[in-house]
């Protein structure tokens, strides 16, 4: 496995390069794992991009670097500390001659020669060539890629710079093979959000630009032609979740999606939707707060926020996908969950998660996964409709409204079965039980945490994780079972109303250490709520970056040694 | 044959005896009738207010949401439902106060639907206070030295934020107000009607015999393609109101491509498998 890093200033074309990078070891069978960290500005500062590949599935970014490509001095004195003995240095030997740190120099003129060849752009792809040849790859597969992006001279120049950088390196590394499926593809968090919203027949989706939330918005505008999807650019991310209620009310599947300032707007529309059960899906794609916090950062710090969002008290449900190919499902499920029990349901994203890449099966669309609940297109009876019927579960048939003969009344007020405003208190305690009963029944179709790792009588403790953190989390936790490490790993993905199962009595036994990337361990929190003893200790983080795979193994190596074996 | 009778429903009206509301639910459902909808063919949207308690008054489909937000749902649903005919109706405070964003943005977006403004330059809910349109100088429990901030000109800046269609009605005037109603929802686009009404209850400067006095219908000779001219007419107020269509044009109606959509395509959207296959490629 192997990790090189991409450095330099915003505007040097990073991302690109990262992305030719991937996408050439992708079809060169690898197992890869992207990874961005990015200073909130377009032109200058210092932004890197990591792309891991390896045999096996990837999920999590490491610390260290067996290639930097430096696109300038800052990238190297930032990042030389982490470069391996055996590891390569890349750089334009025109910017700076870096005569100490560890790793084997190679300085080449990038940007000179891109020049000769035409653009100075052509230097990433000089570069990219060289890192082909170090990987003993051959360069075909990135030919292809560049025809599939540029034409005419443009192509022409990018190709004598990739085989001139190609001649130029050397074999430093020989990688295992590759051994990702022919049919696997490489999605990023949002992209993987964004597409389980058009697998689930999105048809309206309404927000306003926030990172790190933005990228659903571009993914889904991007398709809008094709699977026929309104997509609007709101005013304000309170125009945005009401226009998404209207559309939801109209009958069509509806989403928005945010970040957790955006979300602080909407906390009113959520409960119009647990007020008027109307059926909505919301991405909270969370970064370092409060206020502005940290735009392009991440975070694990809206949890108990969601949960608790709104005056009064209504059903809602939370989902946080642990990885990108999740994220495609999770959001398939959400919107059958919402139309289902006639609820929002909040996905919970992070910059780590959204930005990210995996390598992951392809995607599919799959017959089973779809579910509109007590959606009806006709109400087939005598009786005037009532959208808000009272029935045994608390879910009453909701009428798409346009029926002749029938009208569909929705009401932000307490309202009777008709939707009509009310004040008396026996319709309010009738409307309360028929709106909370529900949660129960939710609570008992949720997901419970998965198990990894040893039986819990044997573990030395139980990590526990929620969302994006599974995936350096469990990584770390495999690589200290090869070193004789007995350890437990219960990953949370469904988490409000949380689900019943096992896993109560076994952390009330076994001690359990949380892992989150926030300051107070806010899972802890929200399982005391169920009876849940506290952890023996949290291993956190809280500066804006995610978790790194050495970093979690030296804690909980810290952990294990403070209580002995 | 259609009635007035068929927009009726039971529910108790809690407004004021006397209150203006009262002529302009008559006026919109005596309307509709004219116009030969039915009940389900309409879908009213509306805010917080006396005025945002409509949609439970009138036998339509309805979303009464939130203080302000009536613009935004009400946009999105007659963007996604074009086969129903979106009125949205709140009040001076809804619209021009709380959701004042949303009503700048929804002229700029311009969404197939009527939106009707009940201005009684006061608050009724929350029992007088100013509303964004109180005159100067109106004392209430909350201004006790007077309105100090400038009262908002909504046709005005309906015209000036680039809305194709600005209307002023009286709810004293039934048959000017139809006239307006009608107008307004035949107009393919956002169309704004202004409609001045007394409360009864609240606001002891600007009266039913206070509007009676100062309002007039504009004639012929007010040229409503002409933007300067509308302007001019909307900063008309005082001892003289004009009634009438400001201001008329055509314009791009919002998501005007976006598909008109069946029944069953809204109950099953699944995306076809050829697209979804396609989509894939660029991620492979």
């Amino acid at each position: 496995m192997l990790n090189i890093r991409i450095g330099g200033q915003a505007g040097q074309g990073i991302n690109t390069i990262a992305k030719f990078l991937a996408k050439s070891l992708l079809r060169n069978g690898f197992y890869v794992f992207t990874s961005k960290d990015y200073m909130s500005r377009i032109r200058g500062g210092h932004n890197f991009s990591d792309v891991r590949l390896g045999s096996r599935p990837l999920g999590a970014a490491v610390e260290k670097v067996d290639i930097l490509l430096a696109l300038d001095e800052t990238t190297w004195s930032i990042h030389q500390e982490f470069i391996q003995e055996d590891g390569l240095l890349l750089y334009d030997e025109d910017d700076f001659s870096p005569e100490t740190g560890p790793g084997i120099k190679k300085g080449l003129p990038l940007k000179k020669k891109a020049e000769q060849f035409g653009d100075k752009r052509v230097a990433g792809v000089i570069a990219l060539g060289l890192i082909h040849r170090a990987l003993g790859i051959w360069p075909e597969v990135l030919q292809d890629l560049l025809a599939e992006k540029f034409k005419g001279s443009i192509l022409e120049q990018n190709l004598e710079g990739l085989t001139w950088g190609h001649k130029m390196g050397e074999d430093y590394f020989s990688p295992d093979d590759g051994h990702a499926p022919d049919e696997s593809m490489l999605i990023s968090g949002n992209d993987a959000l964004g597409m389980g919203a058009v697998a689930a027949g999105v048809q309206f989706y309404s927000a306003y630009p926030m990172t790190p939330a933005t990228g659903v918005m571009n993914f889904l505008a991007g398709q809008a032609q094709k699977f026929n999807i309104l997509v609007e650019q709101a005013e304000d991310e309170i125009a945005a979740i009401n226009m998404a209620l209207g559309a939801a009310y109209g009958g069509v599947r509806a989403m928005t999606g945010t970040s957790g300032g955006g979300f602080s707007l909407m906390v009113e529309g959520l409960g119009l939707a647990g007020m008027t059960e109307t059926p909505l899906v919301i991405v909270n794609g969370q970064r370092p707060g409060p206020a502005t916090g940290l735009p392009t950062r991440t975070e694990q710090g809206d949890l108990e926020f969601v949960i608790h969002a709104s005056q009064g008290e209504f059903p809602r449900i939370v989902l946080a996908p642990r990885q990108q190919g999740e994220a495609f499902y999770q959001v398939v499920r959400a919107f059958n969950l919402a139309d289902e029990y006639q609820v929002p349901v909040i996905v919970m994203s992070d910059q780590f998660l959204a930005d990210s890449e995996q390598t992951i099966e392809e995607l599919s669309l799959s017959a089973d996964q779809f579910s509109r609940g007590k959606l009806i297109k006709d109400h087939r009876d005598q009786e005037p409709y009532l959208r808000y019927k009272i029935t045994d579960d608390g879910i009453s048939p909701r009428l798409i409204p346009g029926e002749e003969g029938q009208v569909v009344m929705a009401d932000s007020d307490e309202h009777n079965q008709a939707g009509n405003i009310i004040e008396d208190a026996a319709t309010r305690r009738q409307m309360m039980e028929k709106r909370m009963k529900r949660l129960e029944i939710i609570k008992e179709n949720l997901e419970p945490p998965l198990y990894h790792g040893a039986e819990p009588e044997e573990a030395q403790f139980i990590l526990v994780s929620w969302g994006s953190t599974y995936g350096p989390l469990e990584e770390a936790r495999l690589n200290l079972e090869k070193e004789g490490f007995k350890l437990g790993h219960y990953s949370f993905q469904d988490l409000w109303p949380l689900p019943p199962g096992k896993w109560q009595e076994i952390l009330n036994r076994v001690p359990w250490v949380l892992v989150e990337n926030n300051y107070t361990g806010q899972l802890g929190s929200v399982l005391s709520t169920e009876g849940i003893k506290s952890p023996r200790a949290l291993i956190n983080k809280y500066d804006g970056r995610p978790f790194k795979i050495e970093e979690l193994q030296q804690a909980i190596k810290r952990e294990v040694n403070s209580h002995g074996q | 044959m259609v009635s007035e009778k068929d927009f009726s429903n039971q529910e108790e009206i809690t407004w004021c005896p006397g209150c203006g509301n009262y002529s302009i639910r008559m006026a919109l459902q005596k309307t509709l009738a004219g116009m030969e909808f039915k009940p389900h063919q309409v879908a009213m949207v509306s805010g917080i207010g006396q005025a945002g308690k409509m949609p439970h008054y009138l036998r339509v489909n309805g979303f009464n949401g939130l203080h302000g937000r009536a613009l935004p749902a009400g946009t999105a649903l007659a963007a996604v439902r074009r086969d129903l005919q979106v009125i949205v109706e709140s009040g001076d405070g809804d619209i021009y106060g709380e959701g004042g964003n949303h009503f700048l943005h929804a002229l700029r977006r311009n969404p197939n639907l009527a939106l009707f403004v009940h201005n009684n330059q006061v608050y009724g809910l929350t029992k007088g206070q100013a509303s964004p349109t109180s005159d100067l100088g109106m004392k209430t429990t909350v201004q006790t030295k007077g309105v100090q901030l400038l009262p908002l000109n909504p046709l005005a800046l309906a015209i000036a934020g680039g809305a194709g269609f600005v209307a002023r009605s009286f709810s004293g005037n039934t048959e000017h107000l139809k006239e307006m109603m009608k107008k307004a929802i035949e107009y393919p686009g956002l169309s704004f009607l202004d409609i001045l009404q007394p409360c009864v209850s609240f606001n002891r400067v600007n009266t039913f015999q206070w509007y009676r006095e100062r309002v007039y219908e504009m004639g012929s000779e007010h040229d409503k393609g002409d933007r300067e001219q509308a302007l001019k007419k909307a900063e008309e107020w005082g001892d003289n109101i004009p009634l009438g269509i400001f201001y008329q044009e055509k314009r791009a109606v919002f998501a005007e491509d976006f598909p008109r959509l069946s029944r069953e395509e809204i109950f099953d959207p699944r995306p076809r498998v050829n697209s979804w296959t396609e989509m894939l490629e660029k991620f492979k």
